[in-house]
């Protein structure tokens, strides 16, 4: 329980849910709440550090998220993902893997995507509709919100149907700015969070610039200026962000990712030029900013000539990173697990190298189904190879056959797992197909899988 | 082919189609593929390094591409270096690539989103420089994309392989249509070899190579990929096509 000052009076500023079942809530005189709960125990509200803590997750969410980001007192942060959802696989992606990251450090968040601060603002605070939200989700000071609700407006939709100019004249022109700035037919541009020591270049200019060119010739002046910065630090640039302020006060961004740290202008400049297609101009680019949001310390590195060294892939793999995402770019690795879906993992494209490969006594197949299709067999049971296969509606007879290689769950992961059974045939058709597949259960007891048969990959 | 190589008349005419294919870089490598039965008849006695190659499966193997895949993989895997290997969709097993000789640990995986953005990445790979093979696996390969590959190729020395896999049967008489590439294979699957006892025996391939520049097509039944990505020439066709066929004939 949290109680700050407002004006002249005490009041309740925050609640934890405990106390919200006691009746309590935001807004209440704090000696209305002691005469509700005798016991309570108020803690007095730090108003500056609130805003600084704030302000560090807001530093965090920039690093990690997108290029701008803004708190948004009391408690919140506004964040532009225009130019960054794509990077986590589109805006609801990127809203899960917010609010899962932030619940794996403890904060609890409630996110929303929406076309505008405002109605983001309201969609993330109330839900629903729009028009249904009540007026406190207008960013309105509580007098007017008051007031509004004095005069019998219980929903954004009722105002939005009455005339405009004597609501204007009895709330002042804020009431309707809001509402315009909710619906976008207001601008309201996001001061975005710059920290202190943010390595950083700007340029405005005096005439505003659109072609690609021009673009290209400033993006590579900035980068030089960054990494001047950059290497009297001693630092390397992860990630880079350009801000281009338009002249319609629109920002376009673009954002680059590294796999190690880098401050050669030469190859920056490219990863940044690569991405020119993907600003729009508009009427102009008034000024551009280039940050280093993600920094770390890089030394000079002693090369000999006598050894040949391996060479450099990380330049490719920035280039298809930020062309494909940094996900899609991933080199295999062994995983100790029989179920061979669950024999490889996904590693960064530059990890060290994981070691020994698989084991190699039973042959495996180059191209392995997302999942096993449902196959019709006829086979001898419990450990014979079918004696024909029909796979998507084509019925093969098995000239040959290799197997069974059982395969038993993993009983350590799943409970269903502790006796489920499989048993691999390596098969050859008539033609000389090769295919793999497996009938689930062991063929005797019913217990260990349902004894129907899968394909699972193909020879080559 | 049979003509002395040293009339000057043809000499001549070598440089002129030299000079209009633009072939002015350091002459181009091989990689003989160790069995003389290929080589032999591959112009240059090997694959010629610093191209563009396209593979592609038969029958069912051109939706699936599992035996070109191995094929591709054996190529990669007798070069030194790494490999980038460019998908749509992610159905490569590492277990069976390193079964045809290309060990994990070699392979950079990257799945794109169409075939526009493959052959984006692939030419990236291919201008880089310092990669091994890049394998990408495309339905459609225009002659304008083509020939911006083998460019690519042609300039850092990278071997390229367009690894030919279509969604349908159906779109597989795409491969038809031709493309700037240094050779064109197709890779079938044929009956494994014969064993003793039941069971599967290595696998075989009918090795059809449709077109080669400045080289003849021909076709050639082989054993797939053994570990390290070598070939291997059947033991009951070792004597010959001619011989194989009277086996089959009389045996």
């Amino acid at each position: 329980m949290l109680a700050g000052r407002i004006g002249n009076r005490r009041l309740l500023t925050a609640v934890d849910a405990l106390a919200a079942g006691l009746g309590l809530k935001p807004g209440m005189p704090v000696s209305k709440a002691q005469a509700l709960v005798p016991d309570l125990r108020i803690e007095p509200a730090n108003v500056a550090e609130d805003l600084a803590s704030l302000e560090r997750l807001a530093f965090w969410i920039l690093q990690r998220i997108a290029p701008i980001v803004a708190v948004d007192p009391p408690d919140g942060i506004v964040i532009d993902v225009a130019g960054a959802a794509h990077l986590h696989g589109g805006e609801d992606a990127l809203l899960d893997a917010l609010t899962g990251r932030l619940a794996l450090s403890g904060v609890t968040a409630r996110a929303a995507v929406a076309d505008t601060w405002g109605a983001a603002h309201a969609l993330a605070r109330f839900g629903g509709d729009l028009a249904d939200m009540p007026p406190e989700a207008l960013r309105l000071p509580a007098a007017t919100v008051a007031g509004l609700r004095d005069m019998g407006f219980g929903r954004i939709g009722d105002l939005m149907a009455q005339p405009r100019a004597p609501l204007t004249r009895r709330f002042g022109p804020e009431l309707m700015r809001r509402i315009d700035q909710m619906f976008g037919d207001a601008p309201e541009p996001i001061d975005a969070l710059r920290p202190a020591d943010l390595i950083e270049t700007r340029r405005a200019f005096a005439e505003p610039i659109a072609a690609p060119e021009t673009i290209a010739r400033y993006i590579g002046k900035l980068v030089a200026a960054l990494c001047a910065q950059l290497e009297t630090q001693g630092l390397g640039a992860r990630r880079l962000d350009l801000i281009c302020h338009r002249t319609d006060r629109e920002m376009q961004t673009v954002r680059v990712g590294l796999a190690v740290a880098q401050r050669d202008p030469a190859r920056l400049t490219r990863l940044l030029c690569d991405k020119i297609p993907g600003i729009a101009p508009g009427f102009g680019i008034e000024i551009m900013t280039l940050a280093a949001t993600i920094t770390e310390p890089l030394a000079a590195r002693q090369t000999s000539t006598l050894a040949p060294e391996a060479p450099d892939l990380s330049g490719l793999i920035d280039i298809l990173a930020n062309r494909v995402g940094a996900q899609a770019i991933y080199r295999m690795a062994p995983v100790d697990s029989d179920v061979p879906e669950r024999s490889i993992r996904r590693i960064p494209a530059l990890a060290e190298d994981a070691g020994a490969g698989w084991p190699h006594h039973w042959p495996r197949p180059s191209r392995l189904l997302p999942r096993p299709e449902p196959i019709d067999t006829m086979a001898l049971l419990p450990d014979q190879p079918p004696v024909w296969i029909a796979w998507r509606g084509v019925r093969r007879r098995i000239a040959r056959a290799d197997g069974p290689e059982r395969i038993f769950g993993e009983w350590w992961t799943r409970e269903a797992e502790r006796i489920a059974v499989r048993d691999y045939f390596r098969v050859e058709d008539d033609a000389g197909e090769r295919l793999w597949i497996f009938r689930a259960g062991d063929g005797e007891d019913a217990a260990t899988g349902s004894h129907r048969w899968f394909l699972h990959g193909v020879f080559g | 082919m049979s003509a002395p190589r040293s009339d000057p008349a043809l000499v001549a005419l070598r440089q002129r189609i030299a000079a209009i294919e633009g072939d002015h870089g350091p002459p181009l490598a091989e990689l003989p593929f160790g069995l003389a039965e290929l080589d032999r008849r591959l112009p240059k006695g090997g694959l010629a390094l610093g191209c563009l190659h396209e593979v592609a499966g038969g029958g069912n193997g051109a939706t699936d591409g599992a035996a070109a895949a191995c094929f591709a993989a054996g190529i990669a895997a007798r070069l030194p270096g790494q490999v980038l290997w460019c998908v749509t969709q992610a159905d490569l097993f590492a277990p069976g690539l390193e079964q045809a000789g290309l060990p994990s640990g070699r392979v950079i995986h990257v799945e794109a989103g169409d075939d526009t953005s493959v052959l984006a990445c692939m030419e990236e790979g291919l201008r880089h420089g310092s990669l091994a093979a890049v394998v990408a696996d495309v339905a459609r390969l225009s002659m304008t994309a083509s020939r911006r590959l083998h460019l690519a190729a042609k300039t850092s020395g990278t071997t390229g392989i367009a690894l030919r896999r279509w969604r349908r049967q159906a779109d597989a008489s795409d491969f038809g249509q031709p493309t700037a590439a240094m050779t064109r294979w197709r890779i079938s699957e044929l009956p494994s070899s014969p064993l003793p006892v039941p069971g599967v025996g290595r696998a075989r391939w009918l090795v059809e190579l449709l077109r080669a520049r400045a080289g003849e097509s021909f076709d050639l039944e082989l054993e797939a990929c053994d570990g390290t990505g070598h070939l291997g020439l059947p033991a009951d066709v070792a004597g010959g096509p001619a011989a194989a066929a009277g086996r089959h004939a009389f045996g």
